[in-house]
């Protein structure tokens, strides 16, 4: 298979797009369409600063890369969580990409220097940890993401989430009818409150496979592993139920995420979004639903209860 | 040819198309890239019996 553009060997071919490329006109492909997203869902321009949560993953490490090579105010938040065999190398791996790009500037919360317990810690000392550290890793995400974005006057936050990854969400709240949530999947997210920043996932366009086949054709050494605690998680099986269906006929995911955020625009989930009245956190001002104290807060308060 | 994914292997004889020889160790194409000697290859390529493929799963990472 040749390169539409040069007709050298192609490294990848694009059934959905009809298009195969070369590895080096696949990364400039690559780079031109973050660009064409970033602009068509309005996430952020030159003047913005763009915090990139990075894990060491493919997709962060790309969307990071991608970044900095359009020319964006972008840095790195790595959240060092504590899990034994899994943070230190994702750690390395950010912190040796960092390296080889100079002017590259990233900030890491550790969780055990910040908060005196891992994530597997506080995960088997609370209620909503037991079993699955997933959901306390979230929510401890969620804040570490928002608190550094406010102190360090980032007005974006930008995620590696690809098409993948949205359309196994969206396929998993499909199953349960989870309405309230399927209103509020989007490219953008807009701030919750004053000072805060707005949630953009600019590789939301891509497939996971063409994610993957940028780290690999630009070299960004990434960690291949999934972290310890996603073995067997729904959204796995929901992505190889997916990628069952892409096989057969390409182009499925991609329809039904797009025709998705079509009918979201069109205005089809207006009635199951809520307006979610939101108060500062007693303690750390952040964005919270409950009176008092936030989630993220009551969990050092916990006590197993 | 030789197929290595993860810390799995296979061998197969004689010679087979990219995808035929994803299809063959019960992994599905989309769902994988194929690299030999560094370079990532279309499905539609022929694989030799000396070969040596990686399969890398593009679902990885944190």
């Amino acid at each position: 298979m040749k390169c539409r553009k040069c007709n050298r060997q192609a490294a990848i071919n694009m059934r959905r797009h009809k298009l195969a490329l070369c590895e080096t006109h696949y990364p400039e492909w690559f780079v031109a369409q973050t660009q064409r997203a970033i602009e068509k869902h309005h996430m952020f321009g030159p003047d913005d600063r763009v915090l990139v949560a990075v894990s060491g993953g493919k997709d962060s490490l790309a969307l990071w890369d991608v970044l900095l090579k359009l020319g964006y105010q972008a840095s790195g938040l790595y959240i060092d969580l504590g899990i034994e065999g899994y943070s230190t190398p994702s750690r390395e791996k950010v912190e040796r990409f960092a390296a080889q790009r100079p002017g590259a500037e990233f900030v890491v919360v550790d969780l055990k220097a910040e908060y005196g317990e891992t994530l597997p810690e506080v995960a088997g000392r609370v209620r909503r940890g037991r079993g699955k550290p997933c959901s306390v890793c979230g929510l401890i995400k969620r804040h570490a993401m928002n608190r550094v974005a406010r102190d360090s006057d980032y007005n974006v936050l930008a995620t590696g989430h690809n098409l993948d990854d949205e359309v196994a969400v969206l396929f998993g709240n499909v199953l349960h009818w989870q309405t309230g949530y399927i209103a509020r999947q989007a490219p953008v997210l807009p701030a919750d409150r004053e000072g805060f920043a707005r949630k953009v996932k600019p590789f939301c366009r891509f497939y996971e496979r063409e994610t993957a086949a940028y780290t690999l054709i630009t070299a960004i050494d990434y960690i291949y592993d999934e972290c310890p605690y996603a073995t067997g998680a729904t959204s796995l099986q929901h992505k190889d139920v997916l990628n069952r269906m892409e096989e057969e006929s390409p182009g499925t995911k991609a329809q039904f995420y797009l025709g998705f955020l079509r009918a979201r625009k069109a205005g089809f989930f207006c009635a199951q979004a809520e307006e979610v009245e939101l108060h500062p956190c007693t303690t750390c001002g952040q964005p919270t639903s409950a009176p008092g104290l936030c989630a993220f807060c009551r969990l050092w308060r916990a006590t197993g209860e | 040819m030789k197929i290595v994914y993860r810390d799995q292997a296979w061998k197969l004889p004689g010679r087979r198309r990219v995808q035929d020889a994803i299809r063959e160790v019960g992994l599905i194409p989309h769902a994988v890239l194929v690299v030999r000697d560094g370079r990532l290859l279309t499905g539609d390529l022929m694989l030799e019996e000396e070969d040596e493929v990686k399969l890398i799963a593009v679902i990885s990472g944190g």
